[in-house]
């Protein structure tokens, strides 16, 4: 058969090109740079390491919830964590690359997850504070990518995002009930408030001006609007929540400013910011160790899963041939 | 890591919603046979109750059409196949 | 400690819940602990539906003491020796061969308990029971896979699959034992008769264990004591963790 000229590079590129102008998807076996599979690959594995990393946190708190009904609902969240890495794995593994080099790369610490997860949950207050402001701040980011280029990523997030909307209301609801409950509530909710405001904004990722990816990304589809964008989009819908529990943010520059209808907040500890990125936050080394210590001690499960499937369908090929 | 270390193969899932509809691609899990592809699919896919079947398939046995000769196979839009195609006087009504 | 008015029937609930209960709280421990990603689900919907249980367990016999206690009072609010759980579910996961082991055991038992307990006269006991046992079902499908998968798995696999059963089989003992309160039960016809459910448990045993290439300890010793509160070692570590922040603030909403 002969090569027309309809598969040349720049032909392929001329329709992904087109394909993206028009708003329409870019779908797992389609014809794509090189680059842009690099870099979907690259944000994929770090959304979906966080959400497998983010299990740990909230994870450190199922087995001393203060309720039968908050421990199941914090079981149903932890769980859904994990199935939303699933799903962004999944996702991921359409672009010819396995699962188990996504976790190799993460173990080896080639490839990132959300630094937020590098702060530890000190009290029953900070299961609340994450699910009020770190899947609230996620919620923002994920609403935007469910119209990202890439057809798969964009599908889980369309799933993620429908399951997610619980995961801030109960965080929310903690947050609420400690707020008006006893005075030691009230204080455990504002020390988590204190020690998640910061780190919860920071998620967003570095001002636009300074963010390496940004500029690519906006244009290839995979990111619609910037991180300073998305921030000030956080701050203006919580801030009103923070008022409503009576709760106070910790930022002595915050306030509404009525020309621009947004807030003003403070300037963000960019320096504090990187160094957790680079591996010197309070609990990088415990989440990346715990988790490749899970995978280890579990290889002879996985092993032996195989070598009994293995040794199945043997027998079955023996029993299949003797018929 | 081990040195025999290796994955456990992908399945794809499909699920019904209801009694009535398509099975429809949800996405994929990891597992050593059909069985445990199965129990995976419902543990994973069905938290919310979003399924009344499931199928699963090794991925490796999909058969897929080329995207990139998509304008070849799938271009040819053969409008007089569709029923707006055709003019019906108004005063037919529906037809 | 609380003097409650009693009946064989709370006895009854409560010793069925808190064997859920102590169940999910190991299993809840789990999460993110498996080998594999999609076992970190599989998992959490097992301890959800221990946890589910327990809950409607203890919501009955809270009902049916009449005393104004919540699910959590019965949860939180006992000492070590007013748990009435089997010693099985307080046992510790060692590695994934005790999870699985002892999961299997629970599952093999609860099956026909649960079945037993469709037909109880307690309509509300009977609801909860009909629910658990399609769980129950679900989770012995699971629990059964894996252990033919382990035992008739690679060499490791088999031994520390075979250790497990060693170590945990003298507490199955504790989950299948009767006493009077069960037979007062069944006497006064609140509860279908119960001594079928040894039979069915060592038939799946039997069978399972077969196909996995798993033997039996051949020592008889059993472990007693969880129904009547004398627990393992274990348990006065798990059940602090659980109730502290609970207990530490006295009439606090959460």
């Amino acid at each position: 058969m002969t090569v027309t000229d309809e598969t040349t590079e720049a032909a392929l590129q001329e329709r992904f090109d087109a394909t993206l102008a028009d708003g329409r998807k870019i779908e797992p076996r389609d014809w794509m740079p090189e680059p842009y599979r690099q870099t979907m690959i690259r944000q994929i594995a770090q959304h979906a390491h966080s959400e497998v990393i983010g299990q740990q946190p909230e994870g450190n708190w199922i087995t001393r919830a203060p309720t039968l009904a908050r421990k199941a609902v914090l079981v149903a969240k932890v769980q859904d964590e994990a199935g939303h890495g699933l799903y962004l794995y999944s996702a991921c593994e359409t672009l010819g690359i396995s699962r188990d080099e996504l976790n190799r790369r993460l173990h080896e610490g080639r490839q990132k997850y959300s630094s937020i997860f590098n702060y530890p949950t000190l009290t029953w207050a900070d299961v609340g504070a994450i699910g009020w402001l770190v899947d609230g701040a996620a919620i923002t980011n994920q609403v935007m990518l469910t119209r990202t280029s890439y057809g798969p990523y964009a599908r889980a997030m369309i799933r993620i995002c429908k399951e997610e909307s619980f995961h801030q209301r109960q965080g929310f609801e903690i947050m609420h009930t400690l707020a008006t409950g006893t005075d030691e509530q009230r204080a455990m909710a504002q020390d988590a408030l204190d020690r998640w405001w910061w780190p919860s904004i920071s998620m967003f990722g570095p001002p636009d001006a300074e963010s390496v990816h940004t500029e690519q990304s906006v244009a290839w589809g995979i990111k619609l609007e910037t991180n300073d964008q998305l921030r000030q989009k956080f701050v203006d819908q919580t801030v009103p929540q923070a008022d409503y529990l009576g709760l106070r943010i910790p930022d002595p520059d915050l306030r509404w400013n009525e020309e621009r209808g947004h807030y003003d907040f403070g300037a963000i500890d960019w320096d504090d910011f990187w160094k957790v990125v680079r591996g010197d936050g309070p609990c990088n080394r415990e989440r990346l160790e715990h988790k490749r210590a899970t995978w280890e001690a579990g290889a002879w499960v996985r092993e032996a899963a195989l070598a009994h499937a293995a040794k199945k369908s043997g027998r079955d090929t023996t029993t299949e041939e003797a018929r | 890591m081990r040195a025999s270390e290796q994955g456990w193969p992908l399945w794809e899932v499909f699920v019904r919603a209801d009694r009535g509809l398509n099975h429809v691609h949800a996405g994929s899990v990891h597992a050593v046979d059909a069985e445990t592809a199965l129990q995976a699919a419902r543990d994973v896919y069905t938290r919310r109750a979003e399924g009344v079947s499931i199928w699963v398939v090794r991925s490796t046995e999909i058969v897929a059409s080329d995207p990139d000769r998509r304008d070849d196979w799938f271009g040819d839009l053969k409008p007089y196949r569709h029923p707006t195609f055709y003019e019906i006087p108004d005063a037919i009504g529906h037809m | 400690m609380t003097t409650t008015t009693t009946t064989p029937l709370i006895t009854f609930l409560l010793r069925t819940a808190d064997d859920n209960l102590v169940l999910a709280q190991r299993l809840g421990a789990l999460l993110a602990r498996m080998p594999e990603l999609e076992e970190d689900i599989a998992v959490a919907n097992v301890c959800l539906d221990h946890l589910g249980q327990a809950r409607s367990l203890y919501a009955h016999a809270a009902m049916l003491e009449g005393l104004g206690r919540s699910e959590d009072d019965l949860a939180m609010l006992r000492d070590e020796r007013q748990f009435l759980n089997a010693t099985l579910v307080e046992q510790p996961d060692v590695d994934f061969a005790h999870t699985i082991v002892r999961q299997f055991f629970v599952d093999a038992y609860q099956v026909p308990f649960y079945d037993v307990l469709c037909g109880a006269s307690d309509p509300v006991l009977a609801g909860i029971a009909e629910k658990a046992m399609k769980e129950a079902r679900y989770h012995l499908r699971r629990s059964a896979t894996w252990v033919v998968r382990l035992g008739d798995g690679t060499e490791e696999s088999h031994d520390r699959t075979q250790a497990a059963v060693d170590l945990l089989w003298r507490y199955t003992g504790d989950l299948l034992a009767l006493d009077e309160i069960e037979e007062t039960l069944v006497a006064d016809g609140v509860l279908p008769s119960l001594d079928g459910v040894r039979g069915v448990f060592d038939a799946t045993v039997a069978s399972v264990f077969a196909e996995a290439t798993l033997t039996l300890p051949t020592d008889p010793y059993q472990r007693l004591g969880g129904r009547a509160g004398v627990h393992t070692e274990q348990f006065g570590h798990l059940l602090p963790e659980m109730q502290r922040l609970y207990r530490s603030h006295p009439g606090a909403r959460w």
